[in-house]
């Protein structure tokens, strides 16, 4: 029962974990919430769920396609509705409220072309068969999540310690103006990091529809405000903060659940996420300071 | 080398430098000094592209620059040491030096991360350590050694010497005169007017975002308007 639910709740977990990672990579750079990311990964859902439907194509090629998806509409909002305020001196708000701008018109946008009503994945998208791993029964479809959630987790992690782009994005993150000063294009990898968030919202969508089996254009709204949640309890901005408070906010809902009291999974776990805040208030991996130690 | 000219710089409505006229010739330390909000870091700032002037031009090895972004002005070959040092806390000693170097790419960075470490031996020490944790001075070195890995034809320092003890800003005004003499022209911000003097060519003094003397530094230094304001009155003897 134990291992069981553990692994339900970090199957759970990891998709918290990939949606937090998209805001904490905008928050790094950008020092904004972004408002449409839970919209983002609604229509990363969709992009999966057609191009298996309409053009059959496999499981893996939707979530690449569903990728690319997210990280062109990430690259749209940047150029459209973020980029033109940081050229003058608007108020901090600003940006926030174009993000939510953003997300009204991706919700009404997928209502209008995919419809309001709840949508699954066809049955031969990822085969039913299930494992048995000792005390464990794990599906593909579980197997697939874990697997692409913690194995972007770690490509990201590596690629942004160690790779020259990776470090000009940790860099920004730290100070835009220092980063301009050695030379970095700091509008270009803002852009980067953003498609890069949006994209990793994208799969995120297509592993989440497999997972509850229904892809629907409300789905941002509550996915969007567990990623939020983790946002601010990982640390706002701090990128093992996001992986860890996803896993701990997943594992939390699945034991809720698991024994007895499923009528109150959010709330159990939002009160956790609260408690913890109590006790540290700037999140599990924040600094008390704004300066360093973000990514 | 750098060329200025009319430079004018607002922060909304105020006009924080009103028509800077500034040469530094190859090869040169040039100073600037001026009390506090006489609009030095504004010019610094102006100079690679941090803030867009209004008026004025700004001449770099013969290019027009005024306006440009800041990663093709140090694409040019001028970088900035700004107040404050800006060290990337987060991010490891050796890391900090790397980001110097960000848009390099010839085969000579190592060398020069070396030369770095010969100069700074603390650094080399302290390399897998997170920024933040270095001291003042130490930071100072960092950030110094941090422009020079991007190999600047023209080094500008906005105070170095700010918040550091006695014995570490002697430590680095040796070491701005010595990067000069290896070929580095420089443009050096301070209000510790006195050592600013004694290693710079020449001498600039900005008073309320105007230029309000300027020549040898030896011939600023005697100035007794300068010995009343920066130098503690006319017994200073540099
Ligand atoms: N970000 C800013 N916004 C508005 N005014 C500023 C800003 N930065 C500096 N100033 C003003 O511009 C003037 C020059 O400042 P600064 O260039 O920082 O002087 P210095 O470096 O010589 O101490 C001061 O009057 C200061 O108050
Ligand atoms: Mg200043």
């Amino acid at each position: 029962m134990f291992w069981q639910q553990l692994v339900n709740g970090l199957t759970l977990g990891s998709t918290y974990s990939l949606v937090a990672l998209g805001y904490t990579l905008i928050m790094g750079v950008l020092n904004i919430i972004n408002m449409a990311h839970g919209e983002i990964f609604m229509f990363g859902a969709f992009v999966g769920l057609f191009l298996v439907t309409y053009l059959k194509v496999n499981i893996f090629v939707a979530m690449a396609g569903a990728m690319v998806a997210g990280a062109l509409l990430g690259t749209l909002m940047e150029i459209v509705a973020l980029r033109p305020l940081r050229r003058r001196a608007v108020s901090e708000l600003a940006p926030l409220i174009s993000t939510i701008g953003v997300s009204i018109f991706l919700e009404n946008l997928a209502l209008k072309i995919f419809g309001p009503q709840s949508q699954a994945f066809p049955s031969g998208a990822l085969s039913g068969a299930e494992m048995q791993l000792g005390p464990v029964r794990i599906s593909l479809v579980q197997i697939v999540i874990l697997g692409i959630s913690f194995g972007l987790m770690f490509i990201l992690r590596f690629w942004l310690s160690k790779t020259r782009v990776g470090k000009a994005i940790r860099t920004t993150a730290e100070s835009i103006e220092t980063a301009n000063l050695l030379g970095i294009n700091t509008n270009k990898i803002i852009l980067l990091t953003v498609a890069l968030a949006s994209g990793l919202g994208g799969i995120a969508g297509v592993l989440v529809g497999l997972s509850i089996n229904a892809v629907e254009p409300t789905m941002g709204l509550s996915m969007g405000l567990k990623g939020l949640a983790v946002l601010i309890f990982g640390g706002m901005g701090n990128i093992t903060g996001a992986m860890l408070g996803g896993l701990i906010l997943g594992i939390a809902e699945v034991f809720t659940v698991a024994y007895g009291a499923s009528s109150y999974r959010d709330a159990v776990a939002f009160g956790i996420i609260i408690l913890i805040l109590f006790i540290r208030p700037q999140g599990i991996f924040g600094s008390s300071t704004r300066q360093g130690g973000r990514f | 080398m750098l060329k200025i000219s009319g430079l004018t710089t607002s922060y909304g409505s105020i006009k924080a430098i009103k028509g800077i006229d500034l040469d530094v010739p190859e090869g040169s330390i040039v100073s600037l000094i001026g009390a506090n909000g006489a609009g030095k870091t504004t010019t610094m700032k102006s100079l690679v592209g941090l803030l867009k002037p209004q008026a004025g031009q700004i001449k770099f090895l013969g290019r027009e620059i005024q306006g440009l972004a800041p990663h093709k002005v140090v694409n040019l070959g001028m970088s900035l040491v700004p107040e404050g040092r800006n060290i990337l806390a987060g991010m490891m000693v050796l890391e900090n030096l790397e980001m110097g170097a960000y848009q390099r790419k010839d085969k000579e960075v190592k060398a020069d991360l070396e030369k770095v470490f010969k100069r700074f031996p603390i650094l080399e020490e302290r390399k897998q350590q997170l920024g933040g944790t270095l001291s003042g001075g130490q930071q100072q070195m960092l950030a110094i050694g941090r422009a020079l890995m991007a190999r600047p034809k023209l080094l500008l320092l906005d105070e170095p010497s700010m918040g550091l003890a006695p014995l570490v800003v002697a430590d680095i005004f040796r070491v701005i005169q010595e990067i000069n003499q290896e070929g580095t022209t420089i443009l050096l911000v301070e209000q510790n007017v006195r050592q600013a003097l004694k290693i710079a060519h020449y001498a600039y003094v900005l008073e309320t975002g105007k230029i309000v003397l300027h020549g040898k530094a030896e011939e600023v230094a005697r100035n007794p308007r300068v010995m009343e304001a920066y130098l503690g009155g006319a017994k200073a003897k540099t």
